[in-house]
């Protein structure tokens, strides 16, 4: 082999050398499924040779290339012996905590649920226990939005995750949390949540991605499947809240099936760069999906939130808002495609992108897109930006809030309309005091 | 005993001039209302002593207790004591009534001191019993979709809560029906006290009815051109302001 061809080979797979992953493969339990490893190993094959983002793929427009780097980072060994406090304190129905990609804690299901069927366990318990779910939902959708090299590399290295069933008929009141810990100044974490919500049932997931030090220059490819049985109702809310120096990818998959309703609210607040990809396939007449983000980004950090509402079946419907506020020379990217198929009559699908623009020097990309092969459809969308109004500002003076402070109540003006779309209280507040963090910062 | 001295104050917007020498002091406990066709630059006086990055204050002082508010920001200006009860507030759609006085209080207190949340509850649903203004409006946002009385009334709200030293109140009186300017009215009244100086601005003599001023100034072009007692306000009703504009005529020539 020459010298240049071996450097190219490199330059694609970064820190994530066939060495590391071989001794990934070797650190799994034997217990594992083969049918999951040889995934796995197909997967990294797949990453291996998938090139990196080019400037001119028209799936990562706008996007920052050159700062995609894959070099530097760390798979981590050991287990951690110490996660941060978790930043909010709401009641939950059962907690997974992930540190590094392994569990490091987890409060149980009540007795009660536990009788009535419900699961919270790891992936890597799921895989032999409930070997059949899991083949049948993992990763089972294929990416459709630029990130494949990433979602590859996801599965080729993903150590463990949360596993989350709801038994048809069964509601779960309280939420269900997971919380993911990158720990380590460059570590890679690969962090994963499986939801599969039978008929009728009801469940809130709460998701919370951070970081050990907000110094750290970690990796992150996380991903998760969200599947909503006949008439499900599933809440799911995903806070990204990593080290302001991480590079994170995340890709998000809803499946909605015949009158299950699926909503989905992203709140996006660390990384230096996140890429953030949700597909959403409503495949039953009376699908329906909300899709939902907040971003506060702020100087030399880079949102770059893509997603595709594919209606596949008549009688569905869609709702799209996302949300970004923008400080100093922050950058924002929203690509957004509906796309409806053609027996897919009677659609109605949204798609909102608005940009809160709080200073002259960031920069809010939005493309918005239709793919509409139906007649009979109600397709809408749009994609503002806009500056505080200045009479505003002075009135938030007049009653002696400084600017700074007054900028922090118009963004959460702004993001109202997005949190008032949860129908739990305390959950509502319980964001807002995250998002406040961000500002105290 | 607060005190607000206007002097000799020019005041430009666009380069145009508007306020063109002002004078005026008004001392803890007095109410001075200021009377005055529309455009002639009420409106234009309250917020460039309000700090309103429009408005360039040419020359002239306003002094605070004897210092000069001229430099600071309209938000410290605000906390330092001046109150602008907004001839047209702005609406703030998705920031509750109830966060929005949080955070004007919680600028007011020194770093890391937090609000006691309790207390502050307490105090508000007081002012907005004595406002007649129901507890459902801490939760609505502020301004958003109301009527023209309840702005007026959230203005004075705002008020009662921030305790200023000098309240400028520019047309509270407008687009209020009757017992909406009597509650109003009586809110005001309750704030009156020697350590609150008022500046009414009005064009109706109705107000002072139910506030009753000690002085009245007459503003005409940007001036103060007559000053009186309450009877000012009447002479003013019965005779119109054609009559001041004819006196200023007659005075020049
Ligand atoms: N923001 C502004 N831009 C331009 N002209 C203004 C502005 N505000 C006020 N003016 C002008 O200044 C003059 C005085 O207005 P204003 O102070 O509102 O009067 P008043 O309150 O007495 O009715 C008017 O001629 C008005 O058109
Ligand atoms: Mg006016």
């Amino acid at each position: 082999m020459s010298a240049s061809s071996l450097s190219v080979a490199t330059n694609l797979v970064g820190s994530f050398t066939a060495e590391a992953f071989a001794a990934h493969l070797a650190s799994l339990p034997p217990s594992l499924p083969a049918w999951w490893i040889a995934r796995k190993r197909a997967a990294y094959e797949k990453f291996a040779a998938l090139p990196l983002p080019a400037r001119t793929d028209e799936s990562w427009r706008f996007s920052s290339i050159s700062t995609l780097t894959l070099d530097g980072f760390t798979l981590p060994s050991a287990a951690a012996t110490q996660v941060p406090h978790a930043p909010i304190g709401i009641k939950k129905a059962a907690k997974l905590v992930f540190a590094n990609g392994r569990l490091f804690s987890h409060e149980p299901l009540s007795a009660e649920l536990a009788a009535r069927g419900v699961i919270v366990t790891t992936l890597q318990d799921a895989l032999v226990k409930h070997e059949a779910l899991v083949r049948e939902h993992l990763l089972a959708q294929p990416p459709k939005l630029g990130s494949a090299k990433f979602s590859a590399l996801h599965e080729a290295f993903l150590v463990d995750g949360a596993f989350i069933h709801i038994p048809r008929g069964i509601t779960v009141e309280q939420p269900i949390g997971v919380f993911s810990y990158a720990l380590g100044a460059t570590t890679a974490v690969f962090p994963h949540t499986l939801v599969v919500a039978g008929e009728n049932s009801r469940a809130t997931l709460v998701e919370y991605f951070g970081s050990g030090q907000d110094t750290e220059a970690q990796f992150a490819a996380g991903a998760n499947d969200l599947y909503a049985s006949h008439g499900a109702h599933l809440t799911y809310i995903g806070k990204q809240d990593w080290s302001h120096r991480a590079l994170s990818f995340q890709s998000n998959s809803t499946v909605v099936r015949r009158d299950a309703r699926v909503q989905s609210l992203n709140v996006h607040l660390g990384a230096r760069q996140a890429r953030h990809e949700s597909l959403s396939q409503l495949q039953a007449p009376g699908a329906f999906s909300e899709m939902l983000a907040l971003t506060v980004a702020e100087s030399g950090q880079e949102f770059d939130q893509r997603t595709l509402q594919i209606h596949q079946a008549p009688n569905t419907k869609s709702d799209l808002l996302y949300k970004n506020a923008l400080r100093g020379t922050a950058k924002t990217i929203f690509s957004g495609l509906i796309v409806v198929d053609p027996d897919a009559q009677k659609t109605d699908a949204y798609q909102s992108n608005r940009n809160l623009m709080l200073s002259d020097e960031a920069e809010a990309n939005s493309l918005p897109g239709l793919e509409i092969q139906a007649n009979d459809v109600r397709c809408t969308h749009g994609a503002t930006s806009s500056r505080i109004d200045p009479e505003q500002e002075f009135y938030l003076q007049a009653r002696g809030i400084a600017k700074a402070a007054a900028d922090e109540l118009l963004t959460f003006g702004f993001f109202e309309e997005v949190l008032n779309r949860l129908s739990a209280d305390d959950l509502h507040e319980a964001l807002r005091v995250l998002i406040q963090t961000k500002f105290k910062k | 005993m607060s005190q607000l001295e206007i002097k000799n104050l020019h005041v430009s917007i666009a380069d145009k001039e508007i306020v063109k020498g002002l004078s005026l002091t008004i001392k803890g406990g007095e109410v001075h209302a200021i009377m005055g066709p529309n455009g002639t630059g009420k409106s234009t006086l309250s917020k460039a002593i309000a700090g309103h990055p429009d408005y360039t204050i040419t020359s002239g002082e306003v002094l605070l207790d004897g210092v000069s508010i001229l430099e600071k920001e309209a938000d410290e200006r605000a906390r330092a004591g001046i109150f602008l009860a907004f001839q047209y507030p702005s609406e703030i759609p998705g920031v509750s009534i109830a966060n929005f006085l949080r955070a004007a209080l919680q600028a007011r207190l020194a770093d890391g001191e937090e609000i006691d949340a309790s207390g502050y509850y307490k105090r508000l649903y007081a002012k907005m019993d004595l406002l007649k203004i129901d507890r459902k409006f801490t939760s609505r946002a502020v301004n958003d979709g109301f009527s023209g009385g309840e702005k007026k009334r959230c203005e004075i709200l705002q008020m009662a809560m921030l305790e200023p030293k000098v309240a400028l109140m520019d047309e509270t009186d407008s687009g209020l029906d009757i017992d909406a300017l009597r509650i109003v009215a009586d809110g005001v009244n309750t704030m009156r006290s020697p350590e609150l100086g008022v500046l009414l601005i009005t064009h109706y003599q109705r107000l002072l009815d139910y506030i009753v001023p000690d002085y009245v100034h007459v503003m005409y072009d940007g001036r103060i051109v007559k000053s009186g007692d309450k009877t000012l306000a009447h002479e003013l009703e019965a005779k119109g302001y054609d009559w001041i504009k004819k006196e200023l005529a007659n005075a020049k020539a």
